[in-house]
Parts: C-alpha cells; structure tokens; sequence
C-alpha cells in the first residue's frame, strides 16, 4: 500500500500530509468527528539513518512542544537501521534510542501514539519506530522482522531449511506478522477488507497507559513465559528489600 | 607474578558478571532475585540443542552503593553473548518495573545500575528478545520518569550491541572504559552486508576507534570515562548517580540539539581522527595510543559534559 492510499482510507475526512527531508512525511489529518491528529512517517523502505531518525524526533519534539496533547499516528515504512561505517562512527546507537525515547516521552506526555507499519521495519529501526509507539497495528503488505531467516541461519550456523522447519513449530524466531503477532509485539492486523477509518477511530480509544505485550504474548501462546517471569521479579524485589 | 594493581581491583571485562557486582556494591548486601537455585531457564534453546543456563545470563537484585539502597542488571556477556531473550529480558523488564513502582516509597532505591554486556537480541529467540528490548526501553523510561537515574555501565567482553546499544543511549548517564564498545550493528554484520571495503572487521584499530570507549566519549555518546579496573566503575556508578539527568521534554530537545549539531559538524567524516581533529585536538592520531592517565587528562581540558541523554 503507498502511504497515498493509506492515508485516503485512514482519514477520509481529509489530511494535509506532506513529505518531509530523508524520506520522511508529516502533516495533519482530521478523524470522522472532526477532531485533530498528527501524522508523521517514514517512506519507501529506507533504511534508518541518522538524517532519518533526527528528522522525525524533531517533528514529535515540536508536537510535545505544541502542548496540545494531539493523538499521534506513526506509518511506517523503513528497513533495518542503516549500515554503514560512518552511521556508527557517528553514534547511530545514540540516533535511534533518541527517536524511541522521544516517541515514548510523547505517549507520557498524554499524546495517544499508535504505529500503523505499511511496509518494512527491521532490528533496531524496527525498535526505534513502530515498537517505540504504545499500540502497533499491521495492514497488508506489513513485513515486521528482526533479521530475516538467511542471516539467521548464518549467525546460529544451522541450515536454513532446518531453520524453516523449526519456524513450523514456534512463532519466537521467525518474521512475519503472525509470529511477531503471537508473541504480543501486534495489536491488530487489518486486512484490504477492513474500514481503516473506524479502525483506527476505535484504536485510538483504547487505554494504552501501561505496556501490556507481555499479557498479550502470553494470552496469545507466542511468548508463554515472559509475563510470569517479570512478575515474579517485581514481586521478589519488594521482598528483597527488607 | 599478578600485577599489584590486579591484585587491588580486578578487570572490569576479564570479570564475570557476578564478580562486577561484589565489586561494585558495598561488601555482602546484593540480594539477588530469581538467582541461579530458583532455574528460571530459557524455554527455547532446547530446540537448538544448547545447553540453557540457569540464570538465562541476566542477573538482578538489589544491594547498597556506599550505603544507598540500588538495583542491579548485569548480563553475562559469556552465555549466549549477553543476549536480550524472553527469560533474560523479562528479568530486566520485572525488575525495571518494579522500581519505577517502589520509587518515592521505603521500598525505593536511589539508582539502578545496568552492566551491560551484550550481543544484542538472541537470534534463536529473535521476537521475545526484540520485544524485551523494547519494554526495555519503555520501563527505563518509565523509571527516569519517576526520577530515578539509571546508570549504564560498559566495559565487558560482548560490549553493549545491536538492541545493547540503543539501550545504553536510553540510560541517564553512560560510563565507559577504554574497552567498552558501544554499536548498533557489529562490524561483522557490517562487512557481511556491505562487505570489507565498507568494515574490515579484523582490522581492530578500526573497529577501535570506531566503536570504543575513547571515541565514544570524546563524541558525547558516553559521559564518564574510566580506567579498566572494578573500583574505577564503582566510584563512577556512585558519583554519577547524583549528577543524571531528568528525563524530561527539555531533556529531549536538548538532545535533539546535541544530535543535530553533531551531523552537521561531523556527517562528513570518514574516520574518528578526522573528527577529532575538527574538534580542535591537538595530536588527534595519538587518541588510541596514549595510555588512560593521559587520556583522562585530555578529557579533562575539554568541556564535554552535557545534560541532553
């Protein structure tokens, strides 16, 4: 799906949307009731640089700023984070943490952040953007990885044939919708069908004040253990200390 | 014959994970958590026939910092390279938690320390640890939030990579020796995909001066700098803890100025000399060469200190 096409069917009420330097688009779209929101993107599958990631904290920066407390919807379509020499030299580590924790600093803030991933995210770019945001949501044509299976099969020295038989029985290494889905990374996946419109009308309702994709991954059977485990910490910490 | 000064203080990267901690915190009073006896073990390296460990390689607890309660991460970066993975990484995340929720209470604590030592996310578990990583970042936050700082501390082996890195640029203040490595993606992966006339990653000067300590520092990608030893990082976790910044919307746009002035000052560099050299150093080639006591004192002419992390 392009982002035109998108942003048609999520706000037909209209939108001003406009792309941005470093392929990256901004602007405002106005929900079915009237109401106000602020839309910032990345494009065409590029991999995440440091241009890109300072771009769009900027833009969120100045939505804080604004004070006004606009929910915040995030279309993502990038890559993994750039690679390349100069990219780290330069602390690309520093680049993509800044992006997540600003993204994160506008969902304390009281803006509603809810990520909409059209089309690639991967590794760090994939944490720094669409897991940044309190709800994503995946539509057709999503491809949410960590690192495809090849590169995969590479660095755990198994063959990629037996790689794809494992994926058969367990969602915790594969990419893909469906597996990163089960483990509670997904919210929602909307398919061509759906009224994106209502859709995310309603996602932006939702409580999204605590993180809960560990309750979700464990309701979903993708990630059984994670949920019980953080709990029996927290439990045990308050203990440890007297 | 040991040297006196090992003797003294161990090697922070020569430690084990554990052995940081006793020498980090006051003698005798880390607690740990879901320690090695209660076998809180990977469900899923069994698929991939290696051994898991009983601690995932993630230790938490809590202890004293002369005298001031603090919480401790600390991962081993020997077991599965100090990977985020759904047991390792839901212990942080718990734990995280649990002291955002215990701050301003009896229960609080005045920091959390985070030793970091690692690969990144576990490949044979890449969508549980690439999730840990992330409610990593979202609990961090949630701490400095609550106005606890959350110190990292990189010095290991795995140093601080992939998932690590983004982690450690989350954190309130970041204290490096000159081992300390931070990145997003490794040198390896770099050459793999881009090949070696992009990264050579046997070439170890390079990898050095692009990824270690001393450049992180001079960059503003670390804040504290130290000498390899334990006791250098224990007195720089206890003096930073009260010189953090607050995670606030000044914070961040204090950032971004930092990160912007940053690219246009130095996006067109192709090797960190060159950097330093527009940075005003006087022998910039000689950064690597010179041993710590000198390059503490270069550090400590030039003004890098900055509030925006």
């Amino acid at each position: 799906m392009t982002p035109v096409e998108l942003l048609s069917r999520l706000f037909p009420s209209g939108h001003d949307v406009v792309a941005g330097p470093s392929n990256t688009l901004a602007g405002r779209a106005k929900l079915t009731d009237g109401a106000a929101v602020e839309v910032v993107g990345v494009t065409d599958g590029a991999p995440l640089s440091p241009e890109t990631a300072i771009e769009l904290a900027g833009v969120i920066i100045r939505i804080v700023q604004d004070g006004k407390k606009t929910p915040i919807v995030l279309l993502i379509d990038t890559a993994s984070q750039r690679m390349t020499r100069r990219d780290e030299m330069l602390g690309l580590n520093e680049y993509l943490a800044h992006l997540a924790k600003v993204v994160t600093l506008a969902g304390l803030s009281g803006h509603r952040t809810v990520a909409v991933l059209y089309g690639a995210a991967a590794a760090g770019a994939f944490i720094a953007t669409a897991l940044a945001a309190q709800t994503l949501i995946t539509v057709d044509g999503a491809h949410p990885s960590v690192m495809d299976l090849p590169s995969i099969a590479r660095v755990t020295k198994l063959p990629l044939e037996v790689l794809e038989k494992k994926a058969e029985t367990t969602p915790i290494f594969a990419p893909g919708v469906t597996p990163l889905a089960a483990t509670g990374a997904v919210m929602e996946n909307w398919t061509v069908a759906d009224n994106f419109s209502d859709r995310i009308e309603s996602a932006l309702t939702l409580d999204a004040s605590s993180d809960t994709r560990d309750t979700l991954g464990e309701e979903r059977g993708g990630r059984k253990v994670a949920h019980s485990v953080a709990l029996r910490v927290a439990a045990e910490f308050g203990k440890a200390a007297r | 014959m040991i040297p006196e000064e090992i003797v003294r203080s161990p090697s922070w990267y020569e430690s084990s994970a554990r052995n940081r901690i006793s020498g980090l915190l006051d003698a005798d009073t880390f607690r740990e958590i879901l320690g090695p006896a209660e076998r809180v073990m990977s469900p899923h390296l069994e698929l991939f026939d290696l051994p898991p460990a009983f601690d995932d390689g993630v230790i938490v607890g809590r202890g004293q910092l002369d005298g001031k309660p603090v919480a401790v991460i600390a991962q081993e970066g020997q077991f599965m390279g100090g990977t985020f993975a759904e047991v390792s990484g839901a212990k942080i995340v718990g734990l995280l938690r649990a002291v955002a929720a215990a701050a301003g209470t009896p229960n609080g604590v005045s920091a959390v320390l985070l030793l970091l030592d690692t690969g990144g996310v576990r490949l044979q578990e890449a969508n549980a640890g690439e999730l840990a990583v992330s409610e990593t970042v979202r609990a961090l936050i949630d701490v400095r939030a609550a106005g606890v700082p959350v110190i990292a501390l990189v010095g290991g082996r795995a140093g601080a990579f992939g998932g690590g890195g983004i982690v450690t640029a989350c954190c309130s203040h970041v204290v490096i020796s000159e081992q300390g490595r931070i990145s997003v993606t490794g040198p390896e992966v770099i050459e793999t995909n881009k090949g070696a006339e992009e990264f050579d990653s046997r070439d170890r000067a390079l990898v050095w001066r692009v990824t270690g300590g001393r450049s992180r520092v001079l960059l503003g990608g670390a804040d504290s700098y130290v000498k390899g030893d334990v006791a250098s990082f224990r007195a720089a976790a206890a003096r930073s803890r009260n010189a953090a910044p607050p995670f606030t919307l000044e914070t961040m746009a204090a950032e971004q100025e930092r990160l912007e002035k940053r690219l246009s000052s130095y996006g067109d560099c192709r090797d960190t000399p060159e950097i330093w050299a527009r940075a005003g150093l006087s022998d910039p080639t000689s950064v690597p060469d010179i041993d710590d006591d000198a390059f503490l004192a270069l550090l400590s002419e030039r003004e890098i200190k900055h509030d925006a992390r």
